[in-house]
């Protein structure tokens, strides 16, 4: 299939999110499904535009607190009840209220690396290599510009259909992203 | 002509951003700090002080390894002193920033935004300093990873049910969440740099560091998702640092120390001596590199106005523990009270009274709020203040507790003001490279409060 398709897709360029957002809302209703957006700033218009509602990570990350909180009332039960207890006062060895610093400590730790990680992995980051930065103005989309580009895997793409679609938007400019 | 839109009634909100800015303009103005090779004079006496001064730590670091805490002048009575002065008074400082870039945050202040990456950077570097105080404080830093729950041939593990442990975990936490907090925040305007970038050597490593980020519309809505998550995440976390920090001292049974008022007392305390560090940082710069326009003097009262805050309420702790001492009827208690305030460290304690009691009342009035100058002035009061109630804390209630026969005076030696002078210049130094290689202002929150980001859209 890559050899009957040589670009990534078509790439429009506008210099307002404005434009932007009613270039993302013209994308969808024109049919077109595999297209991304791309700003330098987190524009809210532009995820609803593009009907993302939710997310996963929030649950994903409920679990890693869940796990770390798991994990340190193992570890805090294990280490002083039964490997190694050590006899304090006369204190019970479980004291579970002693370990709520600890507990919540590890919760938040693991919640806080699962919200990075998760977030970065199910953004596909780090990426080394990806077709739109071959766009030379692409630079731009993380200064003043707003590109919405629509990939040649959509069943709907015809390279010169489509980049004519994308003019009649009147962007700042519409470019071939080679693949 | 349309009519025009009546806007819904909101309360007023003064503008946190200068006249005319623009996505160009913002963006252009922050990153030219890094993009720039000449620095401004002000850079380079503030780094080459801070250099000098970690050399300063690096010696005495060094001698401290050769010949152990002797050279201090820690005794046995005061067991603690500077290490730990040191340790609470950076560990607080660090506060205002995870305050600045996670409560704000929760609480849509957008003031926070351009003051909010720099604040980050200064509590990552504020808790690198103090971390280093309890571990030098072991006598054998080499094994400082005993504290930590390992499984060892030994077989030895932490007590968990001890606050020193629980500030293992706290601090180390504390550290790790706010790097990544940090991190993930700077993704986007490495991104920028990258861009940017006019060698391939910063090219390469901006990219590396940026880990392919492209704004993708779909990256954006997780992030933003990720980046509450991890303020909702933080603003909990912050608020039990200093607590925990503040079980070290009010789970023993010393006078003075065993009061349930601790920890409140300990946070807002951390907030306040963090805001007073974030106005020492944020007054010079804004005049160093002109981002008067970004740091505005609205920026200064409004920090100003959490300063007074918390100020107050650090008042409201000394007073109770002064009634404390006195309601408890407890003789030990009465008498640390009496010998803190009319002890031989009398001076120290009405000397604090003074920076962070009646220096800050100064704040009340606008004009004072919103003078740099003079704000700067109060702000330093502030940092010797809080530096000074940690050790009134500290050294009075050890030096005479409940045995006459074990009391005794405490001193610093030159070795103890090195370190901690040295710490100063650990700070300095890795705020200054901060500000060389990465934006001290976050770019992309900037570009969403520029006029230009508003969507119109047609229905």
């Amino acid at each position: 299939m890559q050899s009957v398709v040589p670009v990534h897709g078509v790439m429009a360029e506008f210099d307002n999110p404005s434009e932007f957002v009613a270039a993302i809302h013209a994308v969808k209703e024109a049919g077109y499904e595999g297209f991304d957006a791309y700003s330098p700033m987190p524009v809210e218009e532009a995820a609803e535009a593009m009907g993302l509602h939710g997310s996963r990570l929030p649950l994903i990350v409920l679990c890693g607190g869940i796990t770390g909180f798991c994990f340190g009332y193992a570890l805090a039960y294990w280490t002083g009840v039964i490997n190694y207890p050590l006899n304090i006062g006369g204190r019970p060895l479980h004291s579970w209220p002693a370990y709520i610093p600890v507990l919540f400590e590890c919760t938040v730790l693991f919640a806080a690396l699962t919200a990075v990680f998760g977030m970065l992995g199910l953004n596909g980051l780090p990426q080394h290599y990806h077709p739109v930065f071959n766009v030379e103005r692409f630079a731009l989309a993380s200064k003043n510009r707003f590109f919405v580009c629509i990939e040649a895997t959509d069943p709907k793409f015809e390279l010169e259909d489509t980049k004519r679609f994308l003019q009649s938007l009147t962007p700042v400019a519409v470019s071939e992203v080679e693949s | 002509m349309a009519a025009p839109v009546q806007a819904r009634q909101r309360p007023y909100k003064p503008p946190v951003l200068g006249r005319g800015q623009t996505f160009d303009t913002v963006t252009d103005k922050i990153a030219s700090v890094v993009d720039r090779q000449e620095q401004p004079r002000g850079w380079w006496i503030a780094f080459t002080v801070g250099f000098a001064l970690l050399n300063v730590l690096l010696i005495a670091v060094a001698w401290l390894f050769a010949r152990g805490t002797g050279i201090w002048g820690v005794n046995n009575p005061v067991g603690w002193a500077f290490a730990i002065i040191n340790f609470v008074w950076w560990i607080g400082i660090g506060h205002a920033g995870t305050l600045i870039s996670a409560i704000l945050l929760l609480l849509r202040q957008d003031w926070r935004t351009s003051i909010n990456r720099f604040a980050e950077a200064m509590t990552l570097f504020a808790v690198a300093c103090a971390g280093i105080f309890p571990i030098i404080h072991t006598g054998r830093p080499w094994l400082a990873y005993w504290l930590l729950p390992y499984p060892g041939t030994m077989m030895v593990w932490p007590n968990f049910r001890s606050p020193l442990v629980w500030d293992v975990f706290a601090v180390s936490t504390y550290a790790t969440v706010s790097a990544l907090f940090w991190f993930v925040g700077l993704i986007p305007d490495l991104a920028t740099l990258r861009d940017r970038a006019t060698t391939p050597v910063s090219a390469r490593i901006y990219g590396a560091l940026a880990l392919g980020w492209r704004g993708s519309v779909r990256h954006w809505h997780r992030y933003e998702t990720a980046y509450l998550l991890l303020a909702g995440l933080s603003t909990p976390l912050v608020i039990s640092v200093h607590s925990v920090v503040s079980f070290d001292f009010a789970v023993a049974v010393v006078p003075g120390w065993h009061a349930t008022i601790f920890p409140p007392y300990f946070v807002a305390g951390a907030i306040y001596a963090g805001f007073a560090m974030v106005l020492t940082i944020a007054i010079p710069l804004r005049r160093m590199y002109d981002i008067k326009d970004f740091i505005t003097a609205q920026h200064l009262d409004y920090m100003a106005r959490v300063m007074l805050a918390t100020g107050l309420m650090v008042c409201y702790g000394y007073l109770t523990e002064a009634f404390y001492a006195f309601y408890s009827a407890n003789t030990f208690e009465e008498f640390m009270m009496q010998n803190r305030m009319f002890g031989p460290y009398t001076a120290i304690y009405w000397l604090l009274i003074l920076c962070n009691g009646i220096s800050i009342q100064t704040l009340w009035f606008e004009r004072v709020r919103r003078s740099p100058v003079v704000l700067f002035v109060v702000c330093m009061f502030v940092n010797v203040g809080m530096w000074l109630e940690r050790f009134v804390i500290v050294v009075t209630s050890m030096h005479r507790d409940f045995m006459p026969s074990s009391w005794f005076m405490y001193y610093p030696t030159v070795w103890d003001i090195a370190t901690f002078v040295g710490t100063i210049g650990l700070f300095l130094t890795l705020l200054f490279l901060f500000i060389r290689f990465l934006p001290m202002i976050s770019m992309f929150e900037m570009r969403t409060l520029v006029p230009a980001a508003e969507v119109k859209e047609e229905h």
